[in-house]
């Protein structure tokens, strides 16, 4: 049973980290980007080719995919999600939905529709059984503790970055109000551009992390979408922790479901996340006033 | 005194005319009930075409009168279409009662899920409908025994519409059984839409904050538009699987839901004749895309969504005007 | 018109009226009595919580504690809608208005509705007469009749002003609660406004919050002053313009407070 909590909370963190750009871009710019996936994807989908056709190690293509992504990321936020800030939800909802289906289809068209295999390093394989005892028993897949291991890193030093630095209290003050920041000379908009950027490279870094765990395929954008939507919808979008909690029940959720009960598979996870948007319509963890 | 003689039109008459039927518009109905004649080689697309436009046009009530942005309308289409399915197989093959058995179970569905539409934001509501969608699809899919999971549920078939016409290869009768539905059930929305509850209905969703405020209640407006969207999406999919013979999971499909969606911006969110309108579009445009590149048709229909968001959907469609049509705003005037 | 006697009905109450964001009192007790056929203004400093106290009498703010009664009845717990359908309307100080229909649908609507005939789906909007009739009374009286045919998002703010006026005056209030009702309509079409507002009839009782003294002056007969949520003075104009503590609050806002 505790595997089944350690695998949980190690699926919970890379959920967080894959959708933690997503939360943030939705509550600094009040936009709903369901392409947010397609970051990840092409996150995972260079690290496969970095691995396979250059011999890059795989510890190095980690932070490579991150920033690769991030790059992508603020290009495409200049150049056309800038634009798409105004308008209403249901056109964000189309444009993302847009870029999704396209970002599918040209790594359909480009790397094919199978499953991407990822070589994990000698060192990252294998597992650890500790205390396989009657009631106790924990095994620990190395990776899944990689897994876990990185993305406590980055979620404390988002947290540094959110409360400690200039940076931070930037942002945190555009996403609170983004007219008032700007007339207090907050360069909103560098700090739009930024955010998405990071965002979009994290999201890359959970593609590439994830991609043993989670698959890699070009269906993914559409597949993990709900999920990080859940994330965000439950976790709200003022603050890092909501997403970070609702992330790891999520986790948690959805591999004991899928052990305990596997015929019901992901009906579980749907249902508690509708129970708990009717229940708390802006989140499970967000403070009053969040948006 | 009245200062109105002077007006190019009285309030009476301008107040009426949004309802009043357009000279076009039976030469329109009367075409295509002819093209299942004229070109019998084409019927079976016919009868493609009406039942997503009344799966569209039933979404425009969601999205185009209230303003909800829904993800998972295709719920209600396929719980429609598998319910006809189902009952054809168990009970009886006769089509019209299958229908509204089909009907009656998507509205049961619509009506329970209207309670969860009616609090949060956007996206709430839209994780919401998406997720009920996709629960329906798991439940498809484990309950094989009785939905034929994945392989869908097959060789359903009809008895004759009526009890006098027989479902024929060419889908004629098919056809003329789909557009038959979809004028009945236009005719009946479009009657609504007009009335002066309908009014109300524009008003939530221009500005729900003052529609509260005139008296309205918000939240039963919500729920009945709502209901009422589920049920006629719910009788799209009864057609959808009594005029092909089978039911499938992708008819719960984020697709399904997204295409629809784009076939509504293409004919013009709340106005009704949008969703016929973009089907017929949509119809053409797949089929000549698909003609092309048959695998990589969605990355065509990718760009063609971001471009048309980032031009603006309002410069698409510009005659339809006088209909008094779509509010892309949210929030009220000032 | 004095309507200080005591004999006269109270139409809106509010008792010891309290609300609390966390741990900021907007409401501190208010005390209020609106009488039939009063024309009563509720005036006091920016944030002193006018429209809070609006926002609680019309029902989108629940109370923290205290109770508020309609025409004698309790409707603390009512549901916003159903207050409308007793008779408090309410306008607000940004204009809040349904941008894709027009003056004319607008009150088509709205009339419908509160004629009882917003249920009805099966007939259509504009088919009843005294609907209509109703209609183009109220559009001539705000002087909308040349752009009865416009969307509301394309009139002037001037008419759109007007127009949120009639949507509430179409309700068939007999309380009226009005926000700022001139709040950045120009001086010359002031009067005009103000002008409607007075001709209302007398069973309508109106609550008006305002800033712009010459108006509360000329059109109150009972002045209630708020400040940091809670009352400070009531009473006629006369006594509030002579009152020290008033102008204390007032000094430095640069308003003039003693009118004639």
């Amino acid at each position: 049973m505790l595997t089944i909590l350690f695998d949980g909370i190690a699926y919970g963190m890379l959920l967080f980290i894959l959708a933690v750009g997503l939360s943030v871009t939705m509550g600094l710019m009040n936009f709903i980007n369901l392409a947010h996936g397609a970051f990840a994807m092409a996150g995972g989908y260079l690290t496969v080719v970095l691995m396979q056709r250059f011999e890059v190690p795989f510890l190095l293509c980690l932070p490579l995919a991150f920033v690769a992504t991030a790059l992508l990321g603020a290009v495409l936020e200049r150049t056309l999600y800038r634009h798409m800030y105004n308008k209403p939800h249901l056109d964000q909802v189309l444009f993302s939905i847009g870029l999704a289906f396209m970002s599918v289809a040209s790594v359909d068209y480009w790397m094919g529709s199978q499953q991407q295999i990822m070589q994990l390093p000698d060192g990252l394989r294998g597992r650890t059984e500790l205390w396989t005892g009657e009631f106790f028993e924990l095994g620990m897949g190395h990776y899944r503790l990689f897994i876990i291991a990185v993305c406590a890193a980055l979620t404390v030093g988002l947290q540094f970055v959110l409360a400690k630095t200039r940076f931070g209290s930037r942002l945190r003050a555009s996403v609170d109000d983004a007219r008032v920041a700007a007339g207090l000379g907050i360069r909103v908009n560098l700090i739009f551009a930024a955010t998405f950027a990071v965002g979009s490279g994290l999201a890359g870094l959970g593609g590439a992390l994830g991609a043993e765990v989670l698959g890699l395929d070009p269906t993914f954008p559409l597949k993990f979408m709900v999920y990080f939507l859940i994330v965000v919808a439950v976790g709200g979008t003022s603050s890092i922790t909501g997403p970070l909690w609702a992330a790891l029940l999520l986790g948690i959720a959805d591999v004991a479901g899928k052990y305990y009960m596997p015929k019901l598979g992901s009906f579980i996870v749907y249902s508690l996340m509708i129970a708990i948007l009717i229940w708390r319509p802006q989140g499970l963890f967000v403070r009053k006033g969040g948006r | 005194m009245k200062t109105l003689l002077n007006a190019p039109l009285d309030a009476r008459t301008q107040l009426l005319s949004t309802a009043r039927m357009r000279g076009w518009e039976p030469l329109v109905w009367l075409l295509a009930f002819a093209l299942p004649l004229l070109v019998p080689g084409h019927a079976l697309i016919v009868n493609e075409v009406a039942i997503v436009a009344l799966f569209a046009v039933s979404l425009d009530l969601v999205l185009g009168y209230t303003g909800i942005v829904s993800l998972g309308h295709a719920a209600f289409l396929g719980l429609g279409a598998y319910a006809s399915a189902l009952f054809a197989k168990h009970v009886m093959p006769d089509p019209v009662v299958g229908l509204l058995f089909g009907t009656f179970c998507a509205t049961l569905l619509g009506a329970a899920c209207s309670l969860t539409i009616l609090r949060g934001t956007d996206l709430t509501r839209l994780m919401v409908t998406l997720g009920m969608a996709l629960i329906l699809m798991e439940l498809a899919n484990k309950l094989d025994w009785l939905t034929g999971g994945s392989d869908g549920l097959q060789g359903v078939m009809m008895g004759p519409v009526l009890g006098r016409f027989e479902f024929d290869l060419y889908g004629q009768t098919a056809a003329w059984y789909s557009l038959t539905v979809l004028l009945v059930l236009f005719v009946l929305a479009r009657r609504w839409v007009n009335s002066p509850w309908g009014a109300t209905l524009m008003a939530v969703r221009d500005n729900p904050l003052r529609a509260m405020a005139i008296g309205i209640p918000v939240h039963n407006r919500l729920a009945v538009v709502y209901t009422v969207a589920a049920a006629l999406a719910g009788a799209a999919g009864a057609l959808m699987a009594q005029t092909t013979g089978f039911a499938s999971l992708d008819v719960f499909a984020l697709e399904r839901s997204a295409d629809v969606m784009l076939m509504l911006v293409i004919g013009g969110v709340g106005w009704l004749y949008g969703g016929v309108v973009g089907a017929v579009v949509f119809k053409l445009m797949h089929d000549v895309i698909a003609g092309i590149t048959p695998q990589y048709w969605t990355f065509w229909i990718g760009l063609f969504l971001v471009v048309l968001v980032m031009v603006g959907r309002e410069r698409l469609i510009r005659p339809w005007l006088w209909f008094g049509h779509s509010a892309d705003h949210k929030g009220g005037a000032q | 018109m004095n309507t200080a006697a005591t004999n006269t009905p109270v139409v809106l109450k509010a008792q010891g009226l309290v609300k609390q964001f966390g741990g900021i009192t907007a409401t501190d007790n208010v005390n209020l009595e609106l009488r039939l056929g009063a024309r009563h203004a509720l005036i006091g400093p920016n944030g002193a919580g006018k429209t809070t106290l609006i926002n609680l009498f019309t029902g989108v703010l629940p109370p923290t504690s205290g109770r508020i009664e309609l025409l004698g009845q309790d409707i603390s717990q009512l549901a916003p809608h159903l207050r409308v359908r007793r008779g408090l309307v309410r306008t607000f100080q940004i204009n809040q208005l349904f941008a894709s229909m027009t003056p004319l649908q607008t009150l088509a609507m709205v009339v419908s509705q509160q004629r009882g005939l917003g249920g009805r789906w099966w007939s259509k909007l504009g088919q009843d007469q005294a609907v209509v009739e109703r209609c183009e009374a109220l559009l001539e009286l705000f002087r909308l009749t040349e752009v009865m045919h416009q969307r509301t998002e394309h009139l002037a703010y001037g008419k759109r002003r007007l127009l949120e006026m009639a949507i509430a005056l179409a309700c068939e209030p007999k309380v009226l609660l009005l926000d700022e009702p001139v709040a950045g309509v120009p001086a010359g079409e002031r009067e005009e406004l103000l002008q409607t507002v007075a001709a209302l009839p007398a069973e309508v009782s109106v609550l008006l919050i305002e800033h712009d003294m010459d108006l509360v002056f000329e059109f109150a007969d009972r002045i209630t002053v708020l400040v940091n949520g809670g009352v400070l003075t009531e009473g006629t104009p006369e006594a509030i313009a002579a009152d020290p503590q008033v102008k204390a609050v007032y000094l430095g806002h640069g308003e003039e407070v003693a009118h004639g």
